[in-house]
């Protein structure tokens, strides 16, 4: 490969924008054949680079060549025509179409046509897909599929893959490694992109790290280990989080038994006789892959749907029914709930922080005969950005002027502010670089500490196994008995998410009866 | 027998202007833009048409004048929110505001004028069967189209690329976008499309339903066609069975008068408006139905980052 020129070639790329910048002097070789790990941290500027190899972003200098001549990208358009195809990371499909029609919107065919090279590709990779299927009724795993066959199918030469593994179950990226591997075994590029450094070192033959927009290190990943790689990666080395010797006395908080729920939106999968206890002092883990009920299953538990006790489910908190309460006055009870998206449902986009604080404290001495007490809600507010180590201009800032890591870190904070009893969380980390990752679980782990109960809702196994105390898996609107984290392991726990709970526990002698 | 004939042909006339106009809101928003100026498209149509037939005696001229002039009213609509982002709800009542106001300059010395109505065609053979003849096939030319632009728009919405680009596009414009379709480019056409269609459907209000030109006599009838389409659930049939149902009621509203039943005439104007929402709304209450065929990025302008 030292004479041929490489696959895809940048040098210098820059990329301004008015607050920061985004890629500064990266160079990058790809070769054919070759999976090439591009690793950061959220803000590293990974995805700016990738926009600009794909054409819908302009770089401000720097060349591209392609094949050994230069090149200016100008359109996904020109980049699909040269052949490069990129699968996103919030998948860009049409929910109420057929997997052939999305198809059918990048690759010229007719349904027919399509539905029978889908078919050949798939048993060609290994990538089950069914050509007519609406999107919406499948899961992540199936979209992720059309999305690599809707970029196979257009022959690409060089294919970016953005978090590819984020929303897999592990056999599902065992899978995908294999089709990874079977394409570059064809001869075409990939470049991987990904914070998760197991991954990388498993699948990739080259990894470029970068951090603040720059290239800070190209290394062979397999003769690196992960703290090498992670210091590369964020300039430090991340703490194993800290489990306190205190703990709750263990009396059960919140129980819940028997409970059903069919959700209005038809295409969100119903609960089906739903049991768990929350006991003071731990955190329960509720692993599975998304789209299984988890939101339900946090909606009912926050009070976001109600479930009054008449159809012989129960949901008791320190022994009181609650089903029939709203989400004001089960936070009135000590009861918070941290959803897992952070604009428009943890807190309001265009409101400043003070403003969004002032959201689930509002009962907490911030109004005074009616009148919000403004001095009161800043101070909070800042105390928070203070103790939570926020990055942000100041109280005043808007929340969707922060990143996602940050604004994860206010919101998280603000809930802890008020001392919760029982504390919900719908996927802490999703998207928050490895820093603000690992102080937002050391947060939830002193939070346990503290005496309260936390139901953690997580598709990072890693996550779960490092700060749960027991787990259960949710399938399909089921939730499995729970397991002690000592005894189960990603591969158990791999098998339950997919459906086989059984498996669960790796002992195999099971504390509690499996249910459903 | 004669009832009936007068019923199913009174109904498809008085459906007519609202099926040309539905079918084109139907697809601008499908693509994703939400056009709130029928209203004011289809009166500058009525208007326009008007005039035209009147100063040239030709209908084709002045359905084409119609259509045209509904059509450059909504490609401002179109610049507005498609090029500059604006935001579609102000855009959409700013145009149709726009338009009301244009027809009642365009028609102002028309005022109260009549003209002779678009004749009835009957078709060769079909119109001659017992009943159904009468019925269906002596009509005008304009009911025929109109009853052929409702398949031909299911047939190009779900059967052929351009529609699923146009389907794709108002689910997901940014989505469309990272996969190379034009997406600016087919709005604004689907938006043009819509005001022809409405520029139509108020030509035939003012040349053939009713023959005459009077200030504000579209009547409400294109904000009927903005409810038709979020209460048929964007679906073809549904929105074209609403059309019907409102003309077969505003025929009913005339029948009652006609039989002098001493029931308030304000009522009765109301009857059709409340009856066809009421009827789409309880036909449309399967979340399921709608959620496939809303466009999930109605009144969205396309994001680029």
């Amino acid at each position: 490969m030292a004479d041929a020129p490489p696959l895809l070639r940048l040098r210098g790329i820059t990329k301004a924008y008015p607050a920061v910048l985004a890629n500064d002097a990266v160079d990058l070789d790809v070769g054919t054949g070759e999976i090439h790990a591009v690793l950061g941290e959220n803000g590293a500027g990974k995805s700016t680079l990738m926009k600009i190899i794909y054409g819908s972003v302009r770089p401000d200098a720097g060349t591209v060549e392609w094949n050994g001549s230069q090149v200016d990208i100008q359109s996904p358009a020109m980049a699909r025509e040269l052949g490069i195809g990129m699968v996103f990371q919030h998948f860009s499909l049409f929910e109420t179409l057929t997997a052939a029609e999305n198809i059918s919107l990048a690759v010229s065919g007719t349904i027919p046509e399509l539905s029978r090279r889908i078919r050949e590709a798939s048993a060609r990779f290994g990538l089950d897909v069914e050509p007519d299927a609406r999107v919406q009724s499948m899961t992540v795993g199936e979209r992720q599929r059309i999305e690599i066959l809707r970029c196979i199918l257009q022959e690409p030469r060089l294919i970016i893959m953005d978090e590819p593994t984020s929303v897999l179950p592990p056999q599902g990226i065992a899978k995908l490694f294999e089709t990874l591997r079977k394409l570059a075994s064809e001869g075409i590029g990939i470049i991987f992109i990904s914070h998760k450094l197991e991954e990388i070192r498993a699948l990739c033959d080259t990894a470029t790290i970068m951090r603040g927009g720059r290239v800070v290190g190209v290394c062979d990943p397999r003769e690196e280990d992960a703290r090498s790689l992670t210091r590369l990666m964020i300039g430090r080395e991340i703490a194993r989080p800290r489990h306190g010797a205190e703990r709750g006395d263990g009396h059960p908080v919140l129980e819940v038994t028997g409970l059903n729920h069919t959700p209005e939106n038809p295409f969100a999968t119903p609960l089906r006789d739903v049991h768990l206890t929350l006991r003071s002092g731990e955190i329960l883990g509720i692993a599975g892959v998304s789209g299984n009920g988890q939101d339900s299953l946090t909606q009912a538990l926050a009070g976001e749907i109600e479930t009054p006790d008449d159809r012989g489910s129960t949901v008791m908190l320190e022994g009181k029914a609650i089903g029939a309460l709203g989400p004001y006055a089960r936070r009135k009870l000590g009861l918070h709930f941290i959803p897992e998206e952070r604009l428009g449902r943890g807190a309001v986009p265009i409101h400043t922080l003070s403003e969004n604080s002032g959201l689930t404290t509002y009962h907490r001495g911030m109004v005074n005969w009616g009148f919000l007490n403004l001095g009161r809600r800043r101070k909070l507010a800042a105390e928070t950005i203070e103790r939570m180590d926020v990055r942000c201009g100041g109280t005043e800032s808007t929340a969707q002027s922060l990143s996602g890591g940050n604004l994860q870190k206010f919101i998280v904070g603000r809930e802890l502010a008020l001392a919760p009893r029982v504390l919900i969380v719908s996927q802490p980390t999703w998207g928050v670089d490895v820093g603000a990752a690992a102080a937002i679980r050391q947060q939830l782990i002193d939070l346990r500490d503290s005496g309260a109960a936390l139901l953690v809702v997580s598709e990072e196994l890693e996550e779960l196994l490092e700060i749960c105390d027991r787990i259960q898996v949710m399938f399909r609107g089921r939730l499995s008995g729970s397991v002690p984290v000592r005894d189960t392991d990603m591969d158990h726990l791999g098998l339950a998410m997919a459906g086989d709970f059984d498996a669960l526990n790796s002992s195999q002698t099971m504390k509690e009866p499996a249910l459903g | 027998m004669d009832v009936l004939i007068f019923i199913v042909g009174g109904t498809l006339a008085a459906a007519t202007a609202l099926i040309f106009a539905a079918m084109g809101e139907l697809v601008a928003e499908k693509s994703g833009v939400l056009n709130l100026g029928i209203e004011g498209m289809m009166a500058t149509g009525a208007a326009m048409a008007f005039v035209v037939l009147s100063l040239s005696g030709s209908y084709t001229l002045g359905f084409v004048a119609g259509a045209a002039l509904g059509m450059v009213l909504s490609l401002v609509h179109a610049a507005l929110t498609i090029i500059f982002r604006a935001n579609q709800v102000a855009s959409g009542l700013a145009v149709g505001i726009l338009g009301l106001g244009l027809s009642s300059a365009i028609g102002k010395r028309y005022e109260g004028r009549t003209v002779a109505g678009l004749p009835e065609n009957g078709i060769p053979f079909l119109s001659d069967i017992p009943v159904i003849g009468p019925m269906f096939f002596q009509q005008d030319i304009m009911v025929y189209l109109s009853i052929l632009l409702i398949p031909a728009t299911w047939y190009v919405l779900n059967r052929t690329k351009l529609g699923l680009t146009i389907r794709a596009i108002g689910e997901s414009p940014e989505a469309a976008h990272a996969l190379g379709l034009k997406v600016r480019l087919i709005r604004t056409g689907c938006v043009a499309f819509g005001g022809a269609m409405a520029g139509i459907g108020g030509a035939y209000m003012s040349t053939a339903y009713t023959p005459l030109w009077a200030e504000g006599m579209i009547a409400g009838r294109g904000w009927i066609v903005v409810a038709l389409t979020v209460f048929g659930t964007w679906m073809v049939g549904r929105v074209a069975f609403g059309a019907y149902l409102f003309g077969s009621i505003s025929l009913l509203e005339l029948s009652i008068q006609a039989f002098g039943l001493n029931i308030p005439s304000q009522l009765m104007s109301a009857l059709p408006y409340l009856v066809t929402i009421v009827m789409l709304a309880i036909i449309s209450r399967n979340p399921t139905f709608i959620k496939l065929n809303s466009p999930a990025s109605l009144g969205a302008t396309l994001k680029l980052s």
